[in-house]
């Protein structure tokens, strides 16, 4: 036993805000917070459909309120970054071999971001219609 | 051999993370934004049409499927996040984390059903 251990002072509750790519990794995390509140909402919202015109039609209303742009507008970035980043890393989630080699990652990267964009339309078009 | 269910959180974390990935940017824009600010027009998301559309039985599932598993996503996320923040208490953020995942899964679940 060494007499006089060094300590690294490390915060645990601040230690992400010290570099940037910690603070990336934090944000991604926290990502979840928001897209896990959207999604209690989101079932809540079959409850309300469930319960009748009146309740869908109040549910639908509160959609519009200040609280509930600014909820949705945070969220959304939030969601995006979160695909971003899930995107991203696919190529180390997924190697896929093709003969002797493997797919190159940035393929695999932009089959995502393309499929993204498709599903990303056709639930647009979807709520636009109902 | 030891037994883990590890597998099976993290399966199912990253089937949500990936669902999530997605469906819940264009979800929001749409229903979270667009819809409020008038884009889709006065009448968007009428009860009459919600109520068919996503009553229908396979729209249902589809809908389940996201709400459920992304629930599962973020509630597993969540868990490990607070302890990035310091919260060393696993257990309790566990079983509110999860528990949460399931009270809403439920509804969603009681919701849909009803419809």
């Amino acid at each position: 036993m060494s007499r006089n251990p060094y300590v690294r002072t490390v915060s645990p509750t601040t230690w992400y805000m010290r570099n940037g790519r910690y603070i990336r990794y934090i944000l991604r995390e926290v990502s979840s917070l928001f897209i896990g509140l959207y999604m209690a909402g989101l079932a809540m919202s079959l409850m309300r459909l469930a319960q009748g015109p009146k309740a869908w039609d109040a549910y639908v209303d509160g959609l519009s309120s200040p609280v509930a742009l600014v909820f949705h507008a945070l969220a959304f970035v939030f969601a995006t970054y979160h695909a971003m980043s899930w995107f991203n890393v696919t190529p180390k989630a997924m190697r896929i071999r093709r003969g002797d080699d493997y797919v190159p990652g940035p393929l695999i990267v932009r089959a995502h971001y393309i499929l993204w964009g498709v599903v990303s339309l056709v639930i647009l078009v979807f709520v636009g219609v109902l | 051999m030891a037994k883990s269910n590890k597998p099976i959180v993290w399966g199912l974390f990253a089937a949500g993370g990936t669902i999530s990935a997605f469906c819940v940017p264009a979800l929001i824009l749409a229903h979270g934004l667009l819809v409020p600010l008038g884009v889709f027009g006065e009448n968007a998301l009428s009860y009459e049409r919600a109520k068919a559309v996503i009553g229908f039985f396979p729209v249902t599932l589809v809908v389940l499927a996201v709400v459920i598993l992304t629930l599962w996503h973020a509630a597993h996320r969540i868990r490990i996040t607070m302890h990035d923040f310091g919260i060393r208490n696993d257990q309790i953020v566990a079983i509110l984390c999860y528990g949460s995942a399931t009270v809403f899964s439920m509804a969603a679940l009681m919701g849909a059903t009803a419809i």
